[in-house]
């Protein structure tokens, strides 16, 4: 399991996110819950992802927080 | 729009917050959440504890507290107050405003000009400024800048986007002519096309409450809110607060030429801890220099959150030195603006418990 797998999973273990596509759209995460998943990657990165970036369409899937970490100077 | 302010100071600030406080954890099960989902999100956003009002407490309630304490500490004298603003989005009625119903209930003289203002959390920085213009007048020596609300009693006790952090105070910030103060620059920005981001939908006269207002209805995150209660787009407020905020504080500071390392401290308004870091992170600024704690101790009180961060964590320094120090507010409106200005020494900088009547 990738380790963005991993902190999705710790923070809804009881959703498989490997199978999603858009968490938001198949109620996975909310908006709290991306609060939280920010938190969690600027922890385990030690990055601070931009303020501006911590909108829903760029955390939908693994994919799209994978090409957030890169943006963010990371290689997942 | 950029403002600038010559012989102006503020000369005291005073807090009253609520004696009575409720703890994150004892609020948890009225929430649509896991325990655990809640106890992270605590965690990231620094809920923790806040002071509410226990009773039918107004806002005229705590300034008049905050006010007769002055007085009482021999820190203000009525017959000195030239003006008085009062700054809220929680009027103890439609009509008349607060200012009056203050200036009533403490006996204030016929000659001082009361003004009502309402302004959420850039409220400070919009009092100040109305104040320092007050001050222009020669018949206007010392403004009384009240902040205040007790939003708790509009807030649904169901709605995890709002009630945690929500917290009732007051300040009483005196400002004065001061021949020596260097100039205070500022700039402040509105944007009524987003209003509906902080918004209390019934009460007013677009929308009357009546029993349909009041019915609370599940949102889609499964908060609990009716038309009478608070509503926050919390994300449509953090993507504005992250977009509009940085930049104006950076423009501020290059119009002024001012290094980011020559701002002793940035006291911001406190909608949460996350917010605060990630503002602190895309301005540069260490997060000792711009505390976010007022959300775990006293949870957010709108426009006073500003001088209430002050006095939580500046008191003995600002009244015995000198701070450069950059204020800046953002929320309902929306409105957003920020100040840069010399602040202290001040005669008094405390804060102080509002006990209600049993």
């Amino acid at each position: 399991m990738s380790k963005v797998l991993e902190i999705l999973t710790g923070i809804r273990p009881e959703f498989d996110f490997a199978t999603s596509e858009d968490f938001f759209e198949d109620g996975l995460l909310d908006s709290f819950d991306l609060v939280t998943l920010v938190a969690e990657l600027d922890e385990v990165y030690g990055i601070s992802i931009d303020g501006m970036h911590i909108l829903p369409e760029n955390f939908a899937n693994v994919a799209a927080i994978e090409a957030m970490l890169t943006r963010s100077g990371i290689t997942p | 729009m950029r403002l600038s302010f010559s012989g102006k100071a503020i000369t005291g600030i005073l807090a009253v917050v609520p004696a009575n406080e409720r703890l994150f954890a004892d609020e948890m099960a009225n929430f649509n959440f896991s325990a655990a989902r809640s106890r992270k999100l605590a965690e990231v956003m620094g809920y923790d504890r806040h002071r509410i009002v226990a009773g039918p407490v107004c806002s005229s309630d705590l300034a008049v507290a905050g006010l007769e304490h002055l007085f009482l500490q021999g820190q203000l004298a009525r017959e000195e107050i030239d003006a008085l603003i009062v700054v809220t989005q929680s009027p103890d009625y439609l009509m008349p405003g607060t200012s009056k119903v203050v200036h009533g209930r403490l006996g204030l003289h016929h000659d001082v000009f009361c003004l009502d203002v309402n302004q959420g959390c850039a409220g400070f920085l919009v009092g100040l400024m109305e104040g320092f213009m007050l001050l222009d007048q020669p018949a206007i020596r010392k403004v009384v800048l009240i902040n205040v609300d007790v939003l708790s009693r509009k807030v649904s006790p169901r709605d995890r986007n709002s009630y945690p952090l929500i917290g009732d105070a007051a300040t009483v910030t005196i400002i004065e002519r001061s021949v020596d103060a260097r100039p205070i620059e500022a700039s402040i920005k509105m944007d009524g096309a987003r209003r509906e981001a902080l918004i209390i939908p019934a009460g007013g006269f677009r929308r009357p409450s009546d029993a349909l207002t009041a019915e609370m209805v599940e949102d889609a995150d499964g908060n609990f809110r009716a038309p009478d209660n608070l509503k926050m787009d919390g994300s449509a407020v953090f993507n504005f607060v992250m977009t509009e905020v940085p930049t104006l504080i950076d423009d501020l500071l290059i119009d002024t030429d001012t290094a980011v390392e020559r701002v002793d401290a940035f006291l911001c308004h406190q909608p949460n801890r996350f917010m605060l870091n990630k503002l602190a992170d895309k301005l540069g600024v260490a997060y000792e220099r711009m505390p976010s704690n007022v959300v775990e101790k006293f949870g957010n009180s709108s426009g006073v959150t500003i001088p209430l961060v002050t006095t939580l964590n500046y008191s003995e320094r600002l009244t015995s030195e000198t701070m450069y120090v950059c204020m800046s507010g953002f929320g309902a409106g929306l409105t957003w603006g920020a100040m840069l200005m010399d602040l202290g020494p001040l005669k008094f900088c405390e804060t102080i418990d509002f006990e209600e009547d049993e």
